[in-house]
């Protein structure tokens, strides 16, 4: 029983699983039972994906040590890039495919950069937030394109796949890339890298690993997720803006500190980083169901970032502190 | 006279204008324990790093059993046989001790290009094997190494050398930051290696350490070879003497 005590304190996406569960009661309760209503689920569960698409790259990505705050400007770049080649007479598929490459070229450059030089991901990072932000106006060329509804086929993304319409192509999707992802961090071998690589850099370069390519796989995997997710979003709005995104960066961070992960690479998991992305949601929705000021959200969020933090480092302690003997 | 497992000739090595090594040529026998000592700055830990991948000499060759070796990586050095572990440890707190023996040599249940499904059960059957067989009594596989007290985490890492069938383990100051009773404890590790027939090379500061499991004592100064005796024909004085 210790035993599972211990565990249960030791993995920080329980509380806030927890946390969870009971704003959604309080929500509920204090909506006068709106929060749940199928309209609002319905909206919820659209913007949901693609904030948490983003936070899932960037939880795996701070897992191996690093950080990009990037992801909000390849969110909107990469659909600007595949609006703007559809309106050019590309086949969609065709720039879906070239969209996706571009985030993974830009991922591959944040990487890279990082390693090659040796510099603080924050940086390599922060001077792509503002050259992609930069490259989405260009191409867009100041007019945002326009792709007439039914033009492509955009409900393999977002079309409604029940007959309520309350669930998006777009949830199975990110669905299939949470597990995907999952159980890529937790029963592969590339999992493993990513942890020791993360945990302590030393010790995994001293085993053989290529700790400088696993950083820039997991940096590429978070960009073309970020993308992936602007492209959902985009298709959803059917809006092509350049604006798209911006702020999200910092949202995809706390989502996945909120759910346990450390700054310091290491430590943290898929699931915590959809938990923490879920309780965003569920506050700014929530709060609003409950006709508080939504100028709070961001306190809101802010404030749960740091509790999160410190409950998480005490929480983990008391874990350690508790004595479970580990010699016979 | 059989072939040294380990050879070094003249090995050179410069660190952004200090010269490091200063032609160094040392033989190791199989089955060897051999105590490196030297000060700060000697030459040991360049030495060590050459021989497991984490830089190259600028001139000189090593021949591992005879055959010239051209160690470029960590893996490199693995392969023929060369496991180092290091002062700080080679293991990551943060993971479990099954996870940890395994790092970079995951046992998969298929894979693609290299990537695939862990095979956990046989991960952790093996490491309570490989743990057992060094002596280590550890409750479960699944414990972090981080919970490990330091002498724990050297047997484990030892016991992880063994599983993979290293030829030469080499020890680059196991016992820095251990209490006494977990000194003795690798003490006996490394002794135990003796008599499983490995080679192992010990660096250490101290010297008692050095003499209590070690058959063959070399000194370094200044990136030099300075004393290379059997551990029966020198003493701690006469070798303290030369640094």
């Amino acid at each position: 029983m210790r035993r599972l005590v211990k565990l249960a304190m030791q993995k920080p996406e329980l509380a806030s699983a927890m946390l969870l569960l009971l704003l959604v009661v309080l929500f509920q309760f204090r909506s006068d039972g709106v929060f749940l209503s199928v309209n609002n689920v319905r909206g919820f569960l659209g913007l949901l994906p693609e904030t948490a698409l983003v936070a899932v790259g960037v939880t795996l990505l701070m897992i191996s040590g690093e950080f990009d705050l990037s992801v909000g400007s390849v969110f909107a770049l990469m659909p600007m890039t595949m609006a703007v080649l559809v309106v050019a007479g590309w086949p969609f598929w065709v720039a879906v495919m070239l969209g996706l490459m571009l985030c993974a070229l830009i991922g591959f450059l944040n990487g890279w950069l990082t390693i090659r030089f040796d510099i603080p991901s924050f940086i390599t990072t922060l001077g792509m937030l503002f050259m992609a932000r930069s490259l989405t106006v260009v191409i867009s060329g100041g007019f945002p394109p326009r792709i007439k509804p039914g033009e492509v086929p955009s409900w393999i993304f977002v079309g409604f796949v029940d007959e309520g319409g309350l669930i998006r192509a777009s949830v199975l999707w990110f669905i299939g890339i949470a597990i995907g992802m999952s159980l890529l961090l937790s029963r592969t071998n590339f999992g493993n890298w990513v942890r020791a690589t993360g945990g302590f850099l030393p010790a995994a370069a001293a085993m053989g690993i290529p700790t400088g390519k696993v950083k820039i796989a997991c940096f590429m995997i978070c960009s073309v997720l970020a993308g992936f997710a602007g492209m959902i979003q985009s298709l959803r709005l059917n809006s092509f803006l350049p604006s798209l995104g911006e702020g999200m960066e910092l949202q995809a961070v706390a989502a996945a500190v909120i759910g346990g992960t450390s700054l310091y690479g290491g430590v943290g998991s898929i699931i915590g980083g959809l938990i923490g992305a879920i309780l965003i949601r569920v506050i700014d929705n929530g709060m609003v169901m409950s006709q508080v000021d939504g100028n709070w959200f961001k306190f809101a969020i802010g404030a749960l970032t740091i509790f999160a933090v410190v409950g998480n480092a005490w929480l983990r302690r008391r874990g350690r502190a508790m004595k479970v003997e580990t010699d016979k | 006279m059989t072939t040294p497992i380990i050879e070094t000739r003249e090995l050179h090595k410069w660190y952004s204008g200090v010269h490091a090594l200063k032609g160094v040529s040392l033989k190791v026998e199989s089955g060897e324990a051999v105590g490196l000592v030297g000060d700060n700055g000697a030459g040991k830990s360049t030495l060590i790093n050459i021989l497991s991948g984490l830089h190259h000499q600028d001139s000189g060759d090593v021949l591992v059993e005879g055959r010239p070796a051209d160690i470029r990586s960590p893996k490199d050095a693995m392969r023929l046989g060369i496991e180092t572990i290091y002062q700080y440890n080679s293991m990551v707190p943060l993971m479990t001790i099954s996870r940890n023996v395994f790092i970079g040599r995951e046992p998969l249940k298929w894979s693609i290009w290299g990537i695939g499904i862990l095979d956990e059960r046989k991960m952790r059957e093996e490491s309570v094997k490989a743990i057992a067989d060094v002596d280590l009594h550890l409750r479960s596989p699944d414990a972090l190494v981080g919970e490990l007290s330091g002498g724990q985490r050297q047997g484990v890492a030892i016991a992880r050398a063994m599983h993979f069938k290293s030829k030469v383990m080499i020890l680059d100051e196991p016992t820095n930051h251990l209490s006494v009773k977990e000194t003795a404890k690798v003490i006996g590790f490394v002794k135990g290696l003796k008599a499983q027939g490995v080679t192992s090379i010990f660096i250490s500061h101290n010297m008692h350490h050095v003499f209590a499991c070690c058959n063959r004592i070399v000194a370094m100064a200044l990136g030099k070879v300075v004393l290379d005796k059997p551990a029966a024909e020198t003493s701690i004085e006469e070798v303290s003497a030369l640094l």
